[in-house]
């Protein structure tokens, strides 16, 4: 097998991890509260500049400028339900894609007249692994299994706990729920907390490998909405393979062409797709 | 235990509940029975807390319940199988029963209440990882009233437990029923199947077009001339 082909591959695999979590977290979104956060790759950016000025401005320690940023984020998905997605919850669906998809203007214009345009990174460099010929970035070898931990810690918090299983539980009838004392409300804001963690983990795991800037959100939002699509709005296992998939085709026809042909094929294969199964690929 | 005293309620501009009066004590199993569209259902939404009350008083052993929404409810020890059972469809049998345990003085004993439901609905502890909407119908409704139960309950509340099961499993169902009580429990049961719910409870209420019409024993209600012409065809 071509070893550089094969090095693609990983580097898919790799890649596909942090928007795997990514997706975990829109999918936990829309599942439970019914709301698609388009601006949820911008709070990934407002993560990113936390970590960013925590540790390069104030010089804290990264490891609790990283904790800080995702208790931050939580936070802020707080926020976006409280302020933005509560009061409009009983409206139609389109006002609320149209309320997020103002917070991402604002977010990203806020962003701009705080730290300008400027690409700013946190100047680690990570070692390069080598395996034979093959090399692999340490950052995102990291980003990967520090993803692949979140996901695991993520499927048992809703497996295993009890607020967890009401997470689950609540799509599915949201009429009886408060039947088994379960507040509504309540789940909602664990929920964005959870959505909003889950971006703030991404942020630290991205601002290893990408300079931040207030645009950053353009480069990978959009590929999340397609996964998500992909992979059946809600669907969390869907969402899953779906970044995995996306990301292997990004990476694969990046190798044997060039990057920007890559996302255009992989748009090509999301579009053609959405002809043939248009609720995502796994509907049940 | 619980009483309500003249009880109104409705959604929107129509009322479902006229001044309704009720009690049940401690121990007891009452019934409440009547026609399609009579007001029982939305008399046990309001008892729940997933209905508002409009007008009345609802109190639980003496303390005022009206108005509490429905994860408060359940926090007082009133636990409610909703009509068609209602079940989470996509979680596993267990799943279904450890939501039910959701409140946090089920919780604590979530093992222990979850060895009881399994012991008194054996079948359930075999389809534990199945999903509920799997089940049969009858299965379904084992796990309905464990789901309540996980809560630890002290009044259960149970709208039309046998709707939409077959003749040999609404049987069934009503042995759950006396199965039940035989744990203590108290229970307030709505149905229309007038014959089987008498043969359960100790008292029952007539309740139609919103008002509570007749009250009495079983065995006063079963001679009624009214109830037998018109609910046991007789």
């Amino acid at each position: 097998m071509d070893i550089y082909l094969l090095e693609a591959i990983i580097n898919g695999i790799l890649l596909g991890g942090v928007l795997a979590l990514l997706a975990l977290g829109l999918n936990l979104i829309f599942g439970v509260i019914d709301v698609v956060w388009i601006a949820y790759a911008d709070l990934v950016m407002c993560g990113m500049y936390m970590v960013y000025w925590l540790y390069a401005g104030f010089g804290w320690p990264l490891l609790l400028a990283c904790a800080v940023a995702i208790a931050g984020v939580a936070v802020l998905g707080v926020l976006v339900h409280v302020l933005i997605i509560a009061p409009i919850l009983g409206s139609a669906p389109i006002n609320q894609l149209l309320a997020t998809g103002g917070l991402l203007f604002f977010l990203q214009s806020f962003a701009t007249l705080l730290f300008g345009t400027d690409f700013r990174n946190l100047g680690i460099r990570l070692p390069i692994i080598e395996l034979g010929e093959i090399y692999i970035s340490t950052a995102r070898l990291l980003a990967f299994a520090i993803a692949l931990v979140g996901a695991i810690a993520l499927y048992f918090f809703l497996k295993r706990t009890f607020i967890g299983t009401a997470i689950r539980a609540i799509a599915q009838d949201r009429d009886i729920i408060g039947l088994m004392g379960v507040d509504q409300r309540r789940i909602y804001l664990v929920t964005s907390a959870i959505g909003g963690a889950l971006a703030g983990l991404a942020s630290c795991l991205l601002l290893l490998q990408y300079d931040v800037h207030p645009f950053i959100g353009n480069t990978f939002g959009p590929l999340l909405f397609m996964i998500c699509v992909l992979g059946g709005l809600g669907d969390m296992i869907g969402g899953f393979v779906a970044a995995f998939i996306i990301s292997q085709i990004i990476s694969i026809v990046g190798y044997y062409t060039n990057t920007e042909l890559a996302y255009v094929l992989a748009f090509a294969f999301f579009i053609a797709l959405m002809f043939v199964r248009p609720r995502g690929i796994f509907v049940r | 235990m619980l009483s309500l005293a003249a009880v109104s309620a409705g959604y929107g501009s129509f009322q479902a509940l006229f001044d309704v009066s009720l009690d049940v004590s401690q121990g007891e199993a009452v019934g409440v029975i009547g026609p399609n569209g009579a007001g029982k259902t939305t008399l046990m939404r309001v008892i729940s807390g997933l209905v508002p009350l409009r007008g009345g008083a609802m109190t639980l052993e003496g303390r005022s319940v009206g108005g509490l929404p429905a994860h408060r409810v359940i926090e007082l020890g009133i636990a409610h199988v909703p009509e068609h059972r209602r079940l989470f469809p996509r979680l596993s049998v267990e799943d279904n029963l450890r939501i039910g345990a959701f409140i946090p003085q089920a919780r604590a004993r979530f093992a222990e209440q979850l060895d009881r439901v399994y012991a008194l609905f054996p079948r359930l502890k075999d389809r534990r990882d199945q999903f509920a909407g799997t089940l049969s119908g009858g299965e379904q409704q084992m796990c309905a009233i464990g789901r309540a139960l996980m809560s630890r309950p002290k009044l259960l509340l149970m709208d039309e437990p046998s709707a939409g099961l077959a003749p040999l499993v609404v049987e069934q169902v009503f042995d759950l029923v006396r199965r039940i009580r035989g744990e203590g429990l108290t229970v307030l049961i709505v149905e229309q199947n007038v014959q089987q719910v008498l043969d359960v409870v100790d008292r029952a209420y007539l309740l139609e077009v919103g008002s509570i019409k007749l009250a009495g024993t079983s065995s006063d209600l079963k001679g009624h001339e009214f109830i037998r012409k018109a609910y046991l065809g007789l």
